[in-house]
């Protein structure tokens, strides 16, 4: 299993998936598949800028009431025969919900994708208490097998080939004939179908995540591709619904227009094949459904961050269109963000939900681009929050010393025009001497950081400050 | 280009000439003072460092907001500020009210500020109205967005305009030519082995664009691209655009050497 977090070995993490042929192989899909469906289907609606806005204003109007809908919301839930467990911290959270299996005597559980269960540690507090965990999710379902955490918050396995995936089959599935073809992605799943049918009907209990809970019904909505989240909340006895508490929203009608946002930024597409609704338990009438609906509403951090200066990332509705936009994130995957959450969403929140100690380098890693930003649904100002969290670094003295180093001899002459001048003139009549004949430098003290990539361009001469000073002369001189 | 020297009041432009082109590429400030001049602009340039990014982008914001300070106090008695550089301008345009947001003596100087300072390219087309530049450039060039000026200020279809009007020269759109350079200032050395792999992704289009020559709208992305471009011994050359417009492009293209004098 990925130890957690490996955050603070960020740039160790990257250097081994940037010398990882396999994930640069896989992450090639990122970079061009997702960005093309998501244009396309931008551009096919017009009014798709101004849903944006909608989804921004509604989200904000939430985190202003979060309160008010939260328990407008259990209300609901409790009306309809549901429970609601509150839970402050990620322990109690995966501790509340292996305490329900235990006392139902469950020994296996299915489970939908979740990034929250991730967050929360569910799945390894579930093993040790002797209860398997399921995930059915295709991507959940491969990961799984290889003991891996997700790399993309929709698209767990993206890390993976299609035959790392046939391989994981083989190695797993011993009990299915060797010469069976996997060479298709349909067969793939076709097999893992299989496999996770039997799962589904021995599950005691099915937990899935939420993409949103609805205030005005109680009911919490998921979206998938493959429908899984429908059989691990209808076949078992007992439904859990995990989710942290900024998923509400107001009316049905709100989740209606936010999933008009969703799909389109998540996968390019207009809808995601499946829209689960689940409001309660089984009722009398009602031909299926579990005999008890439990929902845990996870805060682990987020009521810190409202009405601080990271309370937009609270908007999030976890689309990945950010990190399918990010040239970081192309370049090493999700992995080396080392926690649950990666990309430019990550490089954010991680450190509001593990500590900037920890996830320092996350919001450092980025060129601030703006890309992500301009593709969020719901326009979280990613780069302006990095920043933030580069204040409070600066303010806490977390940033490394060499460059607090570097940037105070700087300031120190950039706030003294007279004496930058003379300096740079200097520096930079002796930096085009020493390269004179070649126009660049391959290496050079203290500048190997930029050096071990790139030449270094030399500079032409005499700096633009001094050589204006003469020109104005000069022309003065003219008549 | 005499038909720009509109009769009626003066325009007094303040350019920033950034620190870049300041210590390593004067050539581009002369070119931007070429340009505006052409256009009908009177040029001055105030007393100047930085912009204050470095310091805004390390978290430093006290440091930031001396230099804003300054850069406001050394441009007040100018019409407009110009920069030959999208992140730049980007910086004063966008950022210096978000750094005085809450400084009630200085967010209006700031915003106001802002709204006089424009990133070089955007400002000659947007403000001034110029369609077409004299010059010639005989050669099929591929030009890369960089992303301050594309997503902060808009900059996108005015380097393209104006490009057209140069004799000669042909326009090689490039794949993904929107997508970051890996530059990034401080994230460059910080973080050279992603910034590295991230600038030989965008050299591999440069590269199969089949262009001579690669220009852009800022210094910074410009070393970058130049300096994998030469590590790689590509042949490719590399010049800020307002080299190309102002038709000075004598120099040495970046990162190369002058040629042996006979
Ligand atoms: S930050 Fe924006 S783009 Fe990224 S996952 Fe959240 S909603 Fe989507």
């Amino acid at each position: 299993m990925t130890v957690y977090p490996s955050s603070p070995q960020f740039k160790k993490n990257a250097r081994a998936a940037l010398a990882d042929g396999q994930l640069q192989k896989a992450l090639g899909n990122v970079r061009t598949n997702f960005i093309a469906k998501r244009a396309a289907v931008a551009d096919r609606l017009p009014e798709f800028e101004a849903l944006r806005d909608q989804a921004r204003d509604l989200r904000d109007h939430v985190l202003a009431h979060l309160d008010v809908y939260l328990e407008a919301y259990e209300r609901k839930v409790l009306e309809s025969g549901g429970h609601v467990h509150w839970v402050r911290t990620a322990e109690e959270a995966s501790r509340i919900i292996v305490d329900l299996a235990k006392s139902r005597g469950a020994r296996s559980v299915a489970k939908g994708k979740s990034m929250v269960s991730e967050e929360i540690g569910l799945n390894a507090a579930l093993e040790r208490a002797g209860i398997k965990a399921v995930e059915t999710d295709l991507g959940e379902y491969i990961i799984q097998l290889r003991g891996e955490a997700p790399s993309h918050i929709i698209a767990p396995a993206v890390h993976l080939n299609q035959e790392d995936v046939e391989a994981e089959f083989r190695r797993v599935h011993t009990w299915l004939p060797k010469d069976r073809d996997l060479s298709e992605p349909e067969s793939l799943l076709a097999e893992a179908r299989a496999e996770l049918r039997a799962k589904f009907l021995a599950a005691d209990i099915g937990v899935t995540g939420a993409n949103f809970l609805v205030a005005e019904t109680g009911t919490s909505i998921i979206v998938t591709n493959e429908g899984n989240g429908d059989l691990s909340q209808i076949l078992p006895r007992v439904h859990v619904v995990v989710a942290s508490i900024e998923k509400i929203v107001p009316t049905l009608e709100d989740a209606a227009s936010l999933l008009r946002v969703l799909a389109r930024s998540a996968t390019g597409q207009e809808m995601s094949v499946y829209t689960t609704l689940s409001t309660g338990p089984r009722r009398a009438e009602d031909v299926d459904g579990p005999q008890e609906y439990h929902v845990v509403l996870v805060d682990n951090g987020r009521s810190n961050m409202l009405g601080s200066e990271f309370e937009e990332m609270l908007r999030c509705i976890r689309c990945g269109a950010c990190m399918n936009h990010c040239p970081v994130y192309h370049a090493v995957g999700g992995h080396a963000y080392g926690w649950v959450y990666p990309g430019p969403m990550g490089a954010v929140l991680t450190p509001s939900l593990i500590g900037v100690d920890k996830a320092g380098h996350l919001p450092n890693a980025s060129t601030f681009c703006g890309r992500c930003e301009s593709v969020c649904p719901v326009r979280i100002p990613l780069p302006k929050l990095m920043r933030h969290w580069r204040e409070r670094e600066f303010e806490r003295h977390l940033s490394p010393a060499v460059s607090r180093a570097f940037l105070g001899l700087w300031a120190f002459f950039a706030r003294r025009p007279a004496l930058y001048r003379f300096a740079t003139g200097l520096t930079m009549r002796a930096l085009a001497w020493a390269a004179r004949g070649k126009g660049r430098f391959t290496s050079l003290p203290l500048a190997s950081g930029w050096t071990n990539q790139r030449d270094l361009p030399a500079p032409q001469g005499q700096t633009f400050q001094a050589q204006w000073k003469a020109h104005q002369a000069a022309r003065r001189k003219r008549p | 280009m005499s038909d720009n020297n509109k009769a009626g009041p003066e325009i007094r432009v303040g350019l920033l000439v950034t620190c870049l082109v300041d210590l390593f590429r004067p050539g581009i400030g002369f070119a931007a003072v070429k340009l505006l001049e052409d256009a009908g602009c009177v040029v001055s340039v105030p007393s100047q460092t930085c912009c204050g990014q470095p310091a805004f982008n390390s978290g430093d914001r006290a440091n930031a907001r001396a230099i804003a300070v300054q850069v406001m106090d050394a441009f007040a008695n100018v019409d407009y500020v110009v920069a030959p550089s999208g992140s730049c301008g980007g910086m004063l345009a966008r950022h210096y009210p978000e750094l005085f947001e809450d400084d009630p003596a200085l967010s209006a100087r700031s915003r106001a500020f802002a709204a006089k300072t424009h990133e070089l390219v955007s400002f000659l087309v947007d403000v001034l109205g110029v369609q077409s530049v004299q010059a010639a450039f005989p050669y099929a060039v591929a030009y890369h967005d960089s992303c301050s000026g594309l997503r902060e200020l808009n900059v996108r279809d005015q380097p393209r305009t104006l490009l057209a009007s140069v004799a000669g020269l042909q326009l090689r759109e490039m794949k993904d030519s929107d997508v970051c350079c890996g530059f990034g200032g401080a994230f460059a050395v910080k973080y050279s082995d992603i910034s590295g792999a991230i600038v030989s992704s965008k050299t591999a289009c440069v590269e199969a664009s089949g262009a001579h020559t690669l220009l852009a709208g800022d210094l910074g992305c410009l070393m970058n691209m130049a300096g994998k471009l030469a590590r790689d011994g590509s042949k490719i050359e590399v010049r800020h655009v307002a080299e190309v417009l102002a038709g000075m492009t004598d120099a040495p293209p970046i990162a190369a050497a002058a040629p042996e004098k006979a």
